[in-house]
């Protein structure tokens, strides 16, 4: 199995796409051995229960209080980070984003862009287009660098090659690079580090993503472990900072308890290798750093999200992953199945808001709904109940109004009426019993065949007997006995 | 609220707020209601009828209303929701009589205790009612563990079995914990660990036929892990679980089976060996 991944190029559904991923054999196994590891690290990072529910709930109060006061916080941020140098610009929509970025190079007559990572940026599918109109726009994560290189997408917000493993990256790298075959790590990134080393020197404008965006001092925040942010940060002349509004947080005390929770939540570090705090350009008195940097705040749906009070909860996301790391159903079709830029728990619950819900129709039932993402959501965003959710919008008619983007997808008058039918039964005794005499009489008329259920398990055939019929019987003798022996 | 922690810092890590205490459990009350959920009543009788036996055996005595059927959680994790508040409607009606109800699947007893809130969130007549079942709700490990306060004798032969607890029972009413305290009390009865112990066994509901490929490979690997664990068979208290482990375990023609908890729970105390 050492072929391309073909999920990504796949068209069709979310099923389709997922029926591919899971006859992958390889792919299954990159994905639950990475899982696995990522969730013991989490584990480990998390010793005392105490502490660790402590700080979810703190972080989950630091967001909603940050939340409930996101227009001031954001006119806040301009402000402050308007006084550091910092030029701010607003997007409604990713093609304004884009538009923003390339403004910004187009004025430098750049040409190169290097960029640290930002799915921020995904989103907007920022190479794409700047590729388009000339500009060359290389990733510097490592991770990014590989997906890239190989002409795929991020199947991970924090890893964004995890699919692959170590053979497939040495393959990949021989392929493109013509380097040496290897199994060494240490090696394959060296590669990486000798092709970027020189880019972040050549580059014109580093785009970078944020992490938070402190409104009090109008700092922006950026953690990594490779130094790649710090450089596209900081070699190239311009620094470009684009992000989502619901990053803003109130002040740097707030900033401590998500740091840890971020960072322990991700991949189980205490902190990052590099935490990055930026505030401004080069100051006249200072030897380095960039001559302007823009923020770019981006919209795109969130505000959608914001003036439901229940989906509100969606922008409490700090982008830690581990509600992916967690789940059963993406560590079995991995990230590209989603088809998305966020995939996983996170990903069915923000994209609605940023594409519609009818380019994402099967999302919100893609979910056993086993409550794992929820568990372990550093800023408690109940998922599982935001996805019950979705799943309610997807299923009104145009008449009862979805109050989600595009809501109504999965609308059918035929399925309506199932669950009609199935209230009518199940809220009339007399019907219900009526059901149950029926299935347990006629139990071997039970068809072989009983829709998907049959995929997966043989067709399960009715007791003999219903329980309303042994529970009767029983509680019958036993209040005989009972009377008997007074 | 929010005020309390932006001035708890400067080490804002250290500050945990109060985390809601346990359950408070009543004295062992003379009487209960069943509630039997959809699943047994139609595929595994026998288990809540074990169950009635395992309440009686305690002195309780058990009623089983006639008018009850579904808990409504099927039509609610699929997204139509006035059906499934128009059947738990019909469930309150019978259940509110201010008797403990007892339910022997932790996810059902999670529906009335967690999610009737949510159904009846703009009727608040209703929802005095939805709170007094809450209080009033027990999955049936944890009332045989916390308000009998069993004490058994293990009158089967050594076996050694696989626990597997429904995610939401998990999550919703900590059926693990009580599952596993019951069954620490049986003396001859190993339970071993299997690989991904806590992970979803693919069934969810709907989901199992809404995605049946993701759903078919999740309960693959789990019914692989229970056969590898060593375990002669695996036991339960969720219905929804058990249909899709043993009908997958029966679609690949394996021997290996799983059973309802309160049957094995019942054949253990009781001593009456079942096949």
């Amino acid at each position: 199995m050492s072929q391309r991944i073909p999920v990504t190029e796949l068209t069709g559904g979310f099923r389709d796409r997922a029926e591919v991923a899971l006859a992958d054999g390889q792919l299954r196994t990159n994905f639950r051995t990475a899982m696995d590891s990522l969730m013991k690290k989490r584990a480990d990072a998390f010793p005392d229960e105490d502490e660790r529910e402590g700080l979810r709930e703190l972080g989950n109060r630091i967001k909603a209080r940050a939340l409930s006061r996101l227009p001031d916080l954001l006119e806040q941020l301009e402000t402050k980070l308007t006084e550091n140098g910092v030029k701010v610009h607003w997007a409604e929509t990713t093609e304004q984003a884009n538009e923003i970025v390339h403004g910004i190079i187009r004025a430098r007559q750049g040409s190169q862009v290097v960029k640290g990572k930002s799915m921020v940026s995904e989103e907007m599918e920022m190479n794409d287009y700047l590729a388009e109109r000339g500009v060359e726009c290389l990733e510097s994560d490592m991770g990014e660098y590989i997906v890239q290189l190989d002409g795929e997408k991020p199947s991970h917000i924090i890893m964004p090659a995890i699919h692959k493993n170590r053979r497939q990256v040495s393959k990949l790298f021989h392929d493109k690079l013509g380097v040496e075959e290897t199994d060494d790590v240490n090696e394959l990134i060296q590669v990486g580090r000798r092709t970027l080393r020189r880019k972040f020197m050549e580059a014109d404008v580093g785009v970078s993503g944020v992490n938070f965006a402190i409104a009090e001092t109008g700092t922006l925040l950026l953690v990594e472990n490779e130094g790649n942010g710090r450089m596209s940060t900081t070699a190239p002349p311009v620094h470009v900072a684009v992000t989502g509004i619901e990053k803003v947080v109130e002040n740097l005390r707030d900033v401590v308890p998500l740091l840890s929770l971020l960072t322990r939540s991700a991949l189980g570090q205490p902190i990052t290798t590099y935490v990055n705090m930026i505030s401004g350009p080069r100051k006249a008195d200072e030897l380095d750093g960039p001559e302007e940097v823009h923020l770019v705040l981006l919209d795109n749906g969130r505000s959608g999200a914001f003036a439901d009070a229940q989906m509100r909860q969606t922008l409490n996301c700090i982008r830690c992953g581990a509600c992916m790391n967690h789940c059963p159903v993406y560590t079995r079709v991995g990230g590209h199945t989603y088809g998305e830029v966020y995939p996983g728990p996170i990903g069915k619950i923000v994209t609605p808001h940023m594409v519609g819900l009818h380019q994402v129709p099967d999302h919100p039932s893609a979910s056993s709904l086993c409550g794992a993402c929820g568990d372990v959501c550093p800023v408690k965003i109940p998922i599982p109940e935001l996805l019950q959710r979705l799943r309610q919008e997807n299923v009104k008619s145009p008449a009862e109004g979805p109050k989600v983007k595009d809501g109504g997808a999965k609308y059918s008058r035929k399925e309506r009426l199932i669950w009609r039918f199935w209230q009518t039964l199940n809220s009339s005794p007399v019907l219900y019993r009526l059901f149950l005499w029926g299935a347990t009489r006629f139990r071997k008329l039970t068809p072989k065949h009983v829709g998907p259920w049959t995929e997966n398990h043989t067709a399960p055939v009715p007791a003999k007997r219903s329980l309303h019929d042994l529970a009767r019987e029983h509680l019958a003798r036993e209040h005989l006995a009972r009377n008997g022996g007074q | 609220m929010s005020e309390l922690f932006y001035d708890a810092a400067p080490n804002a890590t250290r500050v945990a707020p109060e985390r809601p205490g346990p359950r408070q459990y009543p004295a062992k009350p003379r009487e209960v209601i069943l509630f039997g959920t959809c699943v047994v009543d139609l595929f595994f009788p026998e288990a809540g009828l074990d169950a009635i036996r395992l309440l009686e055996r305690e002195g309780v005595r058990v009623h089983f209303p006639e008018g009850q059927s579904c808990c409504g959680q099927p039509a609610w994790t699929s997204g139509y929701a006035s059906e499934a508040r128009e059947v738990a409607r019909a469930q309150l009606a019978i259940l509110d009589a201010g008797m403990p109800v007892v339910v022997p699947s932790g996810s059902c007893a999670g529906m009335f205790r967690q999610h009737y809130r949510e159904l009846f969130a703009d009727e608040p007549d209703t929802l005095a009612r939805v709170e007094v079942l809450a209080e009033h709700t027990f999955e049936l490990t944890e009332f045989l563990l916390n308000v009998c306060r069993v004490d058994w004798q293990d009158l089967g032969e050594p076996t050694r079995i696989a626990l597997h607890t429904s995610c939401s029972a998990r999550r919703e009413m900590n059926t693990h914990l009580h599952a596993r305290e019951l069954l620490g009390k049986l003396a001859k009865v190993e339970r071993v660990e299997h690989d991904h112990e806590s992970e979803c066994c693919g069934f969810g509901g709907t989901f199992s036929v809404r995605m049946p490929e993701v759903s078919g490979a999740m309960v693959k690997d789990k019914t692989q892990s229970l056969m590898t664990s060593g375990a002669d068979e695996m036991v339960t208290a969720d219905g929804g679980c058990l249909m899709n482990i043993n009908g997958s375990l029966d679609k690949q023609q394996q021997a290996f089976r799983g059973r309802h908890l309160a049957s094995f729970l019942w054949e253990r105390v009781s001593g009456e060996g079942k096949a």
